[in-house]
């Protein structure tokens, strides 16, 4: 079946969410994860991240709007909904005497799974815990429990998964193992939707990336097309003498004078056949200008972000 | 229904009471036995007997009372509060599960608890006093609302407290001198007139009374009145529930 006919993992339209503070923490939110996709939703601290992942979770209220999962409305179908979620939440909330076994065939059954030891053991194998199986949680240490808290989302087989600023606390070492079983549940067709303000993680890894500030979404985009549209390269001119203006010589070009009057800023795509820095110095020689330095840079996934929250600021 | 996931809880408070097995029925065969030892043989043995009831004899239910009111309502109330505290409670609110299954796993294993402490401490008095029940089966029904009913309360408690105090200051302020003050030790009947009638505004005396006839027939109010007012604490204990149920009061905003 292609992609086109199954219902989004994830629907979320015209999401508003205000605390009783008045803090309104989300504002219309309209969001669509695909099936199968790694999904990462990025923005600063307190920028309504986790707001909106308790809410698809059932965890917290909504104030208006509507969430769906798989097709169905996360209130009036809630246990179809939250029997297809798994949630791994930011903080490591486990109990504290509580054997890993214990704790992760409580999960199952919470979520009125039926029992399957094997299914749980080899779980617990991927993720490197079998051998702890016996310990008590509070023996263990954060990134021990980190995977416990995982294999507790994932306990009860769901289709799709949350995870709330995973890389929080966790070693590289962990983190990567961790994005290689993010990467083999994507391939047996989980959806993962992930939070993060890590932008290497959400380049690294997502499919799409939506960025939310302040409750709201600024984009929601292709990571490739995210990087191709906002991720063009550039090349500062540090100019000798002040410009008081752009000359009309130059203006077929993509280029920005910087508020001191003697930096341009040339946006160009060296993939494509846009006007480039070669063309650019040529017509600034022609012109007479006289170019004292030149940066190059590209931008990286983290000044989009930067670019994109600054913008709307 | 997701009748595995009140069994996973239900399992899981059951858990945690067997881990403290020692406390859970240690303390409260504990109390009862120097109860028994100050109120019914040294003070007891110079105390008439009520309504034609040996006093070692007649403190039995409501030792009992005593005993399953305090127990449902802190099992309950620390049931629900403790994953509130510690934020394991993500878990069971993300899971397939209604509130009044959540409600009937916890409320469920708090009052499975309570029940079972209440008939130890029901042994234990035998070995003191002689024990007659009357009305068995009656005996039952009082000991079984109560502790549901109270273990809804503590349940409430539970969502209501916001700190470590709060868990502490209803039982601690409210429960015990109700329970003290509503028949527990002595017969309503050997009140001032005045302090009877305040008597009856306490909802306890209500339950020791009609818990109190099921063993030797005699009772401070009538027991029809004890059973109507029985329902009607249920009732209200409900009514919470469901409003905190329907608004997700502290649990969900």
């Amino acid at each position: 079946m292609s992609n086109a006919l199954k219902p989004p993992a994830i629907h979320v339209q015209d999401l508003d969410k205000v605390y009783k503070s008045g803090h309104k923490a989300l504002d219309g939110i309209h969001l669509e994860v695909q099936q199968g996709e790694i999904f990462a939703l990025l923005g600063p601290n307190g920028a309504g991240k986790t707001t909106l992942i308790s809410i698809i979770c059932g965890i917290v209220n909504k104030s208006a709007g509507h969430v769906s999962v798989l097709g169905h409305d996360n209130i009036e179908d809630y246990r179809f909904a939250r029997q297809s979620i798994g949630l791994v939440p930011q903080e490591l909330t486990t109990d504290a005497f509580e054997t890993v076994w214990d704790t992760v065939r409580f999960s199952r059954k919470l979520f009125g799974k039926p029992k399957n030891d094997s299914y749980l053991e080899d779980l617990l194998n991927t993720l490197s815990l079998w051998d702890k199986k016996d310990t008590e949680l509070r023996a263990l240490s954060g990134g021990m429990k980190r995977r416990v808290m995982i294999a507790k989302a994932l306990s009860h087989e769901p289709t799709i998964l949350f995870l709330d600023e995973p890389s929080a606390g966790v070693d590289v070492e962990l983190r990567k193992s961790m994005w290689r079983q993010v990467r083999k549940l994507r391939d047996t067709g989980v959806t993962v939707i992930l939070t993060t303000h890590y932008i290497e993680e959400a380049e690294d890894m997502a499919d799409r990336i939506a960025v939310i500030r302040k409750g709201k979404l600024i984009v929601t985009e292709d990571k490739q097309t995210l990087m191709k549209t906002l991720g063009k390269k550039e090349c500062v001119l540090h100019l000798e003498d002040d410009m008081t203006s752009i000359p009309k010589s130059l203006s077929k070009f993509d280029v920005t004078l910087e508020p001191d009057k003697r930096t341009l800023v040339l946006l160009y795509d060296p993939s494509k056949d846009t006007l480039g820095v070669v063309q650019l110095l040529k017509a600034l020689q022609d012109a007479d200008i006289r170019v004292n330095d030149i940066d190059t840079q590209k931008s990286s996934l983290e000044d989009i972000f930067v670019k994109l929250v600054e913008e709307e600021t | 229904m997701n009748f595995r996931g009140i069994t996973a809880i239900y399992q899981f408070e059951m858990a945690r009471a067997f881990r403290t097995l020692g406390q859970s029925i240690a303390s409260p065969v504990l109390s009862t036995i120097l109860y028994f030892i100050v109120f019914g043989s040294a003070i007891g043995s110079k105390i008439a007997d009520i309504d034609g009831v040996e006093y070692g004899a007649f403190i039995v239910p409501g030792l009992i009372m005593l005993t399953i009111l305090s127990q449902s309502i802190s099992n309950a109330s620390f049931g629900i509060y403790f994953p509130r505290f510690s934020g394991t409670i993500y878990e069971i609110l993300s899971a397939p599960l209604s509130f009044t299954e959540v409600c009937c796993g916890y409320v469920g294993a708090a009052a499975t608890k309570s029940l079972v402490i209440g008939l130890i401490v029901l042994a234990t008095s035998s070995f003191f006093v002689p024990l007659e029940i009357a009305h068995p089966v009656w005996m039952l029904f009082f000991l079984f609302m109560t502790c549901i009913t109270f273990s809804l309360l503590g349940f409430i408690i539970g969502v209501w407290a916001d700190g470590f105090e709060k868990l502490q200051i209803i039982p601690l302020l409210v429960i015990t001198p109700l329970t003290f003050l509503g028949g527990s030790f002595y017969s309503i009947h050997m009140l001032p007139e005045f302090w009877q009638k305040v008597s009856f505004l306490n909802p306890v005396v209500y339950l020791i009374s009609g818990f109190r006839w099921s063993f030797y027939e005699s009772a401070d109010v009538s027991v029809t009145t004890s059973i109507a007012m029985i329902f009607v604490f249920l009732f209200i204990c409900v009514a919470i529930v469901a409003w905190i149920f329907k608004t997700g009061y502290r649990l969900k905003n």
